[in-house]
């Protein structure tokens, strides 16, 4: 699979509440948490300006603070195509790969990327491109039983898999 | 050679022994969602054509975000995981009036004890390795598809051992431990680890301060927080227990990754400053800051101890005249143990609000959004921008004890400024 979007940089320690505010979870429908996406970041005009595709490239611990999936179904539902961060919070990291939103994790991509860039990522061959600056990364290799559940068509198909429903 | 993580897990896993970074598929004591995460668990339950949960009396569907409902939209929410749980009759749904903030809720019941493995759509679900249990914050998701199966899948983390030594002062607790150790490690220094607090301190230290503790373990990024079950924890479960229990302890021998000691002699009271937990500073090194704000209550602070130290801080005292400061006990149990030891009049006659139990301001829900501009002093856990209402509002996050001193001198200060 590959995606190809255009950068939107972010800190580290992006938050759940920056991500999606918590003022905004008295509904799960997708489309309206899209309409509040990064709100709260440093970037609160996220929505007005990104296109569908883009790339979100971030600094470490993307995603820290609470549990709500909401934070990656907001993401996703925006358009965007793909996150890129040093490294994700752990919870963030799992909801991810059972709901399907892709992440790769490169630090030097993220320090070799800045806003704006095009870039392409390449996930079978493990590998990000920054096509503004002709520069290729390396992303780190996903463990192998998540590679199985994104195969599996995440977790839910590999729940009804093994419930044999 | 185990820690009480590995240990726990191996146990679900009906294996003798695990090791970190192993991936394994363990068995669940029991599954928790609330009124913001399980309406997504159940819809994905439905879309997956479940029929059935896997235990009726192990799945815990808490409305405490938004409830009491605080609009059209959250009482639909709230509405799902009462249909839900009426159609699967789930024995652990806990209605307004009965429920409490889920994590001071779960271990208060005797509903979740030593030993057992939790997930809960939740992050802070990781409270309850104060008693001696593995229990982390997944997504809905992974709750949904733990509804089908009773069982969820977990990499077994590497462990760091933080080691308190020292005696703690006088309005010094759980919350000033915690915030200290994230102070030092940074909001991602446990990451995908599980904490393993111990020590002199820790073994003398009350049920509610290990709950404290381990409430905030995700803050340092830590996949679980965990403190070895002892004489205190026995006395605290023996009780409640609704269901057999089980101590672990770590291998003398067992492996850390990182192991840090702490001396907390002479340790003032913890403050974490906007807008992350990990920017903190002794009190006395704040300057003056003014707040509109001061709230006691969540799954961090919220149990009757907490309150019993807040009161006991502001008795004889009024709230600053520009301070609104909002009380919530945790659970209807220490609401009502609240008004039997007349905790409730102290803050009434303090001029201070004395809510039903509700998560409410910790994640700006409701109960106390801040304005633009202003700034709270908090004993809830998080502190990021907009948390608590406005995003260009502040938290402060203290122990019971600070914010009921502060709500009296109108800017974060400690109990014995008082007069
Ligand atoms: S009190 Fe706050 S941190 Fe605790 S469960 Fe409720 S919203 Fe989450």
């Amino acid at each position: 699979m590959k995606f190809k979007g255009n950068a939107w940089k972010f800190g580290a320690d992006v938050d759940t509440d920056a991500i999606i505010p918590a003022r905004y979870l008295n509904t799960s429908d997708p489309r309206e948490l899209a309409k509040h996406c990064m709100e709260d970041s440093t970037n609160p005009d996220f929505m007005k300006k990104m296109k569908p595709g883009d790339v979100m490239v971030a600094d470490k611990n993307f995603g820290c603070g609470s549990s709500r999936e909401h934070a990656p179904i907001a993401i996703k539902e925006a358009g965007v195509s793909c996150v890129v961060a040093k490294s994700f919070a752990r919870i963030f990291y799992r909801n991810c790969f059972n709901m399907g939103l892709p992440i790769f994790e490169s630090v030097e991509a993220v320090d070799g990327i800045n806003e704006g860039d095009q870039v392409e990522v390449d996930a079978d061959a493990g590998v990000i491109r920054n096509l503004t600056s002709n520069k290729t990364f390396k992303v780190a290799p996903v463990p192998s039983f998540m590679q199985e559940l994104l195969a599996a068509g995440g977790l839910m198909a590999y729940t009804r898999k093994k419930a044999g429903i | 050679m185990m820690t009480i993580t590995a240990k726990i897990l191996a146990a679900h896993c009906g294996k003798k022994e695990v090791q970190p970074g192993e991936l394994i598929n363990a068995k669940l004591d029991l599954v928790l969602a609330n009124d913001i995460t399980a309406p997504i668990s159940i819809k994905e339950f439905r879309a997956a054509g479940a029929k059935k949960v896997f235990d009726p009396e192990r799945i815990a569907l808490i409305p405490d975000h938004f409830a009491p409902n605080k609009d059209i939209a959250s009482a639909e929410q709230c509405n799902m995981l009462r249909q839900f749980s009426r159609e699967h009759e789930l024995s652990l749904y806990f209605e307004v009036g009965r429920m409490g903030v889920e994590h001071a809720l779960l271990p208060e019941q005797g509903i979740v004890v030593p030993g057992d493995v939790v997930i809960g759509a939740d992050s802070h679900t990781c409270t309850y390795g104060g008693l001696g249990a593995f229990s982390t914050g997944v997504g809905s998701t992974d709750v949904a598809a733990g509804m089908i199966t009773g069982e969820a899948w977990f990499k077994v983390p590497e462990s760091m051992k933080f080691i308190y030594k020292g005696k703690l002062g006088k309005w010094v607790g759980g919350k000033d431990i915690i915030l200290h150790t994230i102070g030092d490690i940074g909001v991602d220094g446990a990451l995908y680890r599980a904490m393993e607090f111990t020590g002199e301190v820790i073994r003398k230290l009350p049920m509610y301060g290990r709950l404290t503790i381990c409430n905030m373990a995700i803050e340092a990024g830590g996949k679980n927080g965990i403190i070895e079950p002892d004489e205190i924890t026995e006395k605290y479960v023996a009780k409640r227990a609704r269901r057999k229990y089980r101590f672990y302890k770590s291998d003398k021998k067992a492996n850390y990754v990182d192991v840090r000691e702490y001396d907390l002699t002479g340790m003032e009271p913890q403050i974490a400053c906007p807008h992350l937990p990990e920017n903190v500073k002794p009190v006395s090194q704040l300057g003056s800051i003014n707040i509109d704000q001061s709230v006691v209550g969540s799954c961090t602070n919220g149990r009757i101890e907490d309150i019993r130290e807040a009161a006991k801080v502001i008795k004889g005292h009024k709230v600053h005249p520009y301070v609104r400061m909002i009380v919530i006990p945790a659970t209807q149990a220490v609401y009502k143990q609240s008004i039997k030891e007349g905790l409730v009049d102290v803050f009434i006659d303090a001029g201070a609000a004395f809510s039903t139990p509700t998560c409410g301001p910790c994640l700006g829900g409701h109960m106390g959004i801040l304005a633009a501009g202003e700034r709270a002093i908090s004993t809830t856990n998080r502190n990021f921008v907009g948390r608590m209402g406005h995003p260009k509002s502040e938290v402060y996050l203290s122990s019971p004890a600070i914010a009921a001193a502060s709500a009296v001198l109108g800017r974060i200060g400690r109990p014995e400024e008082l007069k």
